[in-house]
């Protein structure tokens, strides 16, 4: 006969983890849940409202406009920042003095905060005072930032290029020096030419860290908030006004609990969603 | 395909790796490289298929100065320690990649992978990827890559050493048959004594970026030049010892000596290095001309069927590899053969006197 043993004690062990991810994740998002579905007016009193905000949200061309501008965004940047990424890894060197030295370089707009970055660019890019606003005025071309929203998107890409190409670099390098030197001799062997070997050998066996690199640039910009506010502040106009630029305005700025929170849920969604789509479609290969 | 070396001298940086080797390899015969780790086999592999340049010296292909010529145009082909094969491509696209860079026909292609991958049966195989195929495998998808395109020369770097033990010798087994109705001269790197004695043909001692002795493999074995050549090719290390041969009788110390005969005969009176195998120091005796020694046990291994010990003889270090079962006691002293008939003697200068 089978009996089944009764073990209350694992619990214990479980519990802490139970109580950490329910502060950090299921509470917080429980509260925007809650908020999603009700209205208020102040004084904690709230009102049921069903699935209001989120019609209204998804109806909105307000968040529209800010979800095609955050998709604009995000696809420029990774489409600028992987290939960027990958190319610099391929030029760095492999052994020597010099590897610590580039590594250093590369990681150093990492540790830089963000809204330092946003602030140094904001200076930087000043048309009257900044370094690179004054190059490029100079230049003859008519740049000023805080008016021309072609000048701002410029801005806002060449910062995030700046801050986060360094990423890329460092995982692809990572992946890169894991290679074995026999797969290079191999293929020179072979009489394989450079583009090759890039295609054949580095760029499958970068795949995996590229794969993460992706997702988290996609994740990051895709949220991005600090530098865009610091630098522009979502203007000229609304034109940099990326989501969570545009969600802060209505959660604290406009006080819209209701709204915010079901755009809340609905941004959340499509990080997820996107981010599940691309990391199964990379790894369908690895899988078969 | 004939493969000379000429004074060739490899530096990177301040390191040597390899010093002024001269060498003329034979001409479609398995050609081994023996030595440990970082002797240099692995430059000396690289200098041949021309992934490295010598910093001095000359190599030659059939007549032809090849030192500064590109790989590609070596017509050479190399098997890696670790099996290296393309990751993204099924194991008949792996071996069809060098036949494709050549610019074979698509005819030709499929013939002649197909025959090689019969050879090395790996035809059932043919769709999967490398990672879906055992080490076994893997290996002889390389080994297939590397015949697959008649090369002249064909480098094999330790190709066995991450298999294991039961593929290895099946791999052992084939290789030179695979290889000995090619046309190629074949050059083998190993850390084994006795892979290099299983696959016969020639071998080129390995020490320091050195190549000490170069021969049949047999001959190598029996009459190893120096003593370093005899150290190489020794597993496990070859016992050494100081000797004395004084009027006709060698004297290792006040208590053993034994009739100068045999290799001993034409020496002279005079000190004398004294090299012996351990299968020839047994801890029972094996002919008339055994001569019993006494040393203090450091180690005993039994392995399936002979008994490994170490001891001190003296201050030095020794080993007994003998046959059979023998249980002894570690620490105690025992009593040691050495049969007199197989000692090598090597002069001062551990150049060979007498083997």
């Amino acid at each position: 006969m089978n009996k089944k043993i009764s073990n209350q004690k694992a619990w214990w062990f479980v519990a802490p983890v139970i109580v950490l991810v329910a502060f950090n994740a299921v509470i917080p998002l429980m509260t925007v849940v809650n908020y999603s579905v009700q209205e208020t007016f102040g004084n904690n009193v709230f009102f049921w409202e069903g699935v209001k905000w989120f019609e209204t949200v998804l109806n909105s061309e307000r968040f529209h406009a800010s979800l095609g501008r955050q998709m604009m965004f995000t696809s420029i940047i990774l489409l600028i920042e992987v290939p960027l990424g990958v190319a610099i890894a391929l030029t760095m060197p492999k052994k020597g003095v010099w590897v610590s030295v580039c590594l250093v370089f590369m990681a150093m707009p990492l540790l830089i905060p963000w809204n330092v970055v946003g602030a140094m660019w904001n200076i930087f890019a000043l048309p009257d005072i900044g370094l690179l606003g004054r190059a490029i005025n100079a230049l003859g071309i008519d740049y000023n930032f805080t008016s021309q929203p072609l000048s701002a998107w410029f801005t806002t890409i060449l910062m995030d290029v700046w801050h986060w190409t360094s990423l890329v670099v460092l995982l692809a390098y990572a992946g890169l020096s894991s290679i074995p030197d026999a797969y290079y001799q191999a293929a020179k062997i072979d009489g394989a030419k450079p583009w090759a070997v890039f295609r054949y050998i580095q760029l499958p066996k970068m795949k995996r860290v590229l794969t993460i690199a992706i997702l988290l640039r996609f994740m990051d910009s895709f949220m991005i908030y600090t530098e865009p506010f610091v630098l522009t502040g979502g203007g000229p106009g609304n034109t940099t006004t990326f989501l969570s630029i545009d969600l802060v305005k209505i959660a604290l700025g406009q006080f819209d609990l209701g709204p915010a929170a079901a755009m809340s849920l609905v941004y959340f969604l499509i990080v997820l969603l996107v981010s599940w789509l691309f990391y199964t479609l990379m790894m369908k290969d690895e899988a078969q | 395909m004939t493969l000379v070396f000429k004074n060739v001298t490899k530096r990177v940086g301040a390191d040597v790796h390899i010093f002024d080797t001269s060498v003329e390899f034979v001409e479609n015969e398995f050609n081994i490289l023996l030595g440990t780790t970082l002797a240099g086999k692995t430059t000396l592999l690289q200098l041949m298929a021309g992934l490295e340049v010598p910093t001095s010296g000359e190599i030659w292909f059939n007549g032809n100065n090849v030192t500064g010529v590109a790989t590609q145009k070596r017509n050479v082909s190399m098997v890696h320690q670790q099996f290296i094969n393309y990751p993204h491509f099924s194991v008949y696209d792996n071996i069809a990649s060098p036949l494709r860079v050549a610019g074979f026909s698509k005819a030709d292609i499929e013939s002649r992978v197909d025959s090689v991958a019969n050879l090395l049966k790996l035809t059932p195989m043919l769709k999967r990827r490398p990672n879906e195929l055992s080490g076994g495998q893997q290996q002889r998808t390389a080994l297939a890559r590397a015949l697959v395109k008649d090369a002249d020369l064909v480098l094999l770097d330790e190709p066995l050493a991450n298999l294991d033990y039961k593929l290895r010798e099946e791999l052992r087994d084939e290789l030179p048959k695979l290889l000995s109705d090619r046309k190629c001269t074949v050059v083998y790197a190993t850390t084994e004594p006795t892979e290099a004695l299983l696959l016969g043909g020639y071998t080129a001692t390995v020490h320091e970026g050195q190549i000490t002795q170069f021969g049949k493999t047999p001959d190598v074995y029996r009459r190893p030049t120096d003593l370093e050549t005899a150290r190489v090719f020794s597993d496990p290390p070859i016992n050494t010892t100081k000797i004395i041969r004084k009027d006709g009788l060698m004297v290792l110390d006040e208590e053993v000596s034994w009739p100068a005969q045999g290799a001993a005969d034409g020496l002279a009176d005079g000190a004398y290095m004294m090299g012996i195998r351990p299968h020839f120091v047994t801890v029972q005796p094996t002919s008339e001309n055994a001569v019993a020694i006494q040393g203090r046990v450091i180690v005993s291994e039994l392995s399936g069927s002979e008994s490994v010990v170490h001891f001190k003889l003296g201050d030095l270090s020794w080993v007994s590899q003998s046959h059979g079962i023998h249980a002894i006691d570690i620490g105690a002293d025992a009593t040691f053969y050495l049969d007199t008939r197989h000692c090598i003697y090597f002069g001062e200068n551990e150049k060979l006197m007498a083997a």
